[in-house]
């Protein structure tokens, strides 16, 4: 079992008003109408420092991701974060996860070859290499991607990007989006021929069956918790059957928001105003935003309209309680976390748990706290889950090996400061 | 009134099929849908067909059996070498041609590229050029609530209402947002993410007499886009209709007839 920490980088301290004032967190609301640039400097460092604090107490990864023009989180170039990630963590066995640049947006793509092959080279070969389609709104709106091209730009230029890290030959491509005529990539990484690839999506089968096809790993990023994700990992593990994949839980990464504190109680109270904000106020991407017609593929488009999610709950009529009863946020003492993750962890069959240990309004030092306290108390139970049978082969393979117990590492490291 | 023919023609090396809605009797005219695709259209399409024998082809994409046909044109250029190749197949040489909003874009590319290819053109609320003072909203990004009063004069009004109907049945519902769906994806392609892909280079070529059409209150694209394509067209007139917004041809139907019926038969 890996445990890797996840961050968003979100706006901490919106107006108590904003969710009246606009429509959605995404591209409405106007910098600066909310926004402060010294303190989004003091986020973004923030954001760097709590990754690192996560390495250092004993995380197999820190993850990265690219959004646009929203309040909800907004490292517009992931490997900006991901080069000091790299850097921070050298000689620490921690994998680096872009999760990652986008790759409809970016042209020519082999940009972002490059740049994912600079930080396997920083890092010694310790990068996951994810790619995204990209939000909606991040892709379509913010960069202007076609809506009915962006699939198919995405699967081009992955296959442009997997090429160019290992062709021995100068090779043209003659694409339908992309063409270069020589493509000769400086540098490599230093995986070949090419870093674990990771695969986010948000449940749509044709983004798992395309990863099943290329056998990465599938990455659900859903913010409703593993109680509520039964059914897309049921699905994606039947196609796998299908498909003749095998069983290895590394196939899948699960995010899932987390908040450990001593008791069930004291996690309850300490969280609800954070839990509250992140699904007021950050994830609030109205229909109209995200669901653009064409950026679905026909039969996705389909699929979505029958399952109608037009009956799914408004998070503004829920209130902290509700997300954790819900599921939506695992909150507790480590025992109830680690009971509940373990339970998560099995049922859907995750072989890597993306924590997101901060979220909405968490000022740093809960964020440690919280890294502390389930580094210590909550990893050590999880961290021999499914290794006795599976092997992680999307993982690099210089970080394969058994390591030190995370309980050492977060000593060590309370001793060094 | 007899339900339209469906026609149904292979095009481009056999790699797009579109269907062909073939109705009424008399000379021949194109009609070319909007962005919400041709199903919302058939009312008034069955108006004209009254008196012509009216071709409506369904977008690239939007034909049933064929959802990809929208991958096989990768810009304006495919795209207008599509339609030529439509309009021999079906025989049609320099028709008079009715265009509505993208389907007004459309017209007017062919007329411009090809301009002995249309006889008369009538542009109704078409998009395609852009007015800093007055720029155009994305009409596939328009809040769900607002689309009523962005589309109609009267959002409360009989048209407002059948455009936005749904059918009750959960199967019909699903195939009939599918539709429109995949008709703004379709056609969307071609102008996202602003509509002006440089109509303004080439529109001075068209030399088709036009009838410029436009719903007074249209609030997609701005009525003072009509002296925009006017001024730009050697031969144009416009009709400006009373209580309607982008969609006149729906909401004040027998008002835009009468302008056109006049400009045809001049």
């Amino acid at each position: 079992m890996k445990v890797c920490m996840f961050h968003l980088m979100p706006y901490r301290d919106l107006p108590a008003d904003f969710d009246q004032r606009y429509n959605s967190a995404f591209i409405d609301p106007v910098w600066f109408d909310v926004a402060d640039s010294e303190k989004v400097g003091q986020y973004y460092n923030a954001t760097l420092d709590e990754l690192l604090y996560a390495a250092r107490a004993g995380f197999h990864g820190v993850c990265t991701n690219q959004h646009h023009q929203n309040v909800y989180g907004f490292m517009a170039n992931p490997s900006l974060m991901g080069a000091v990630l790299a850097k921070e963590t050298n000689g620490q066995n921690v994998a680096i996860i872009q999760l990652g640049s986008t790759l409809p947006s970016t042209t020519p793509p082999t940009r972002i070859a490059e740049e994912y092959a600079m930080l396997d080279c920083i890092s010694g070969g310790r990068l996951v290499a994810g790619f995204p389609t990209g939000l909606p709104s991040d892709a379509v709106i913010s960069n202007g991607v076609v809506p009915i091209d962006q699939r198919e730009r995405y699967r081009e230029a992955l296959a442009l990007v997997i090429k160019s890290w290992s062709a021995r030959e100068i090779f043209p491509w003659n694409g339908k989006h992309y063409q270069l005529g020589m493509v000769n990539l400086w540098p490599r990484p230093i995986q070949q021929p090419h870093p674990p690839v990771w695969i986010p999506g948000a449940g749509i089968s044709s983004t798992a069956e395309y990863v099943l096809d290329h056998d990465h790993c599938f990455c659900h990023l859903s913010y409703r918790g593993f109680k509520n994700a039964k059914d897309v990992t049921d699905r994606y593990w039947e196609m796998a059957a299908q498909k003749g994949r095998d069983d290895n839980p590394y196939r899948l990464s699960f995010l899932q928001l987390i908040g450990v504190a001593d008791s069930d109680a004291e996690a309850e109270d300490l969280y609800a105003e954070h839990a509250e904000y992140f699904f007021h106020k950050l994830l609030y991407s109205p229909l109209h935003y995200q669901a653009i017609p064409g950026c679905l593929e026909y039969g996705a488009m389909v699929q979505q309209l029958r399952h109608n999610p037009r009956t799914e709950v408004d998070p503004h009529d829920l209130k902290a309680k509700d997300f954790y009863e819900r599921g939506y946020v695992v909150v507790g003492s480590p025992k109830t976390v680690r009971e509940q993750l373990l339970d998560g962890i099995k049922s859907l069959r995750m072989g890597h748990l993306l924590a997101l240990l901060h979220f909405g309004s968490m000022p740093t030092e809960v964020c440690k706290n919280n890294i502390d306290l389930f580094a210590r108390e909550v990893l050590p139970y999880l961290k021999d889950q499914w290794d006795d049978r599976y092997e992680d082969r999307w993982w690099p393979e210089r970080l394969r090996a058994k390591r030190a117990a995370p309980a050492m590492a977060a000593a060590s490291m309370a001793a060094a400061s | 009134m007899a339900a339209p023919e469906t026609r149904r023609l292979k095009l481009w090396q056999d790699r797009i099929e579109t269907e062909i809605e073939v109705s009424g009797s008399g000379p021949p005219l194109v009609y070319l849908h909007g962005p919400w695709g041709l199903a919302p259209d058939r009312a008034f399409i069955a108006r004209l067909a009254a008196s012509h024998t009216v071709h409506a082809p369904k977008f690239p994409g939007t034909s049933s059996g064929d959802t990809e046909a929208a991958h096989q044109l990768d810009d304006w250029h495919d795209l207008l070498v599509c339609y030529g190749e439509l309009f021999d197949q079906l025989g049609l040489t320099a028709p008079p041609m009715i265009g509505h909003s993208f389907g007004g874009l459309l017209a007017a590319e062919i007329a411009a590229a090809a301009p002995k290819s249309v006889s008369r053109l009538v542009l109704i609320d078409p998009v395609g050029l852009w007015l800093d003072a007055h720029p155009v909203p994305n009409w596939m990004l328009l809040p769900f609530k607002a689309r009523p009063a962005a589309l109609f004069a009267e959002p409360e009004g009989e048209a407002a209402r059948r455009f936005f109907e749904m059918p009750t049945d959960a199967a019909e519902r699903v195939e009939t947002l599918a539709q429109l769906n995949w008709s703004l994806a379709c056609t969307g392609k071609f102008v996202w993410p602003i509509a002006d892909r440089g109509l303004k280079k080439r529109i001075h070529r068209i030399s088709a007499p036009t009838l410029i059409v436009w719903g007074d209150a249209d609030g997609v694209i701005a009525p003072v886009y009509a002296e925009e394509f006017s001024k730009r067209i050697a031969n144009a007139r416009i009709a400006k209709i009373a209580r309607a917004g982008h969609l006149p041809h729906l909401e004040q139907p027998d008002a835009v007839m009468k302008a056109l019926t006049a400009f045809i038969a001049s």
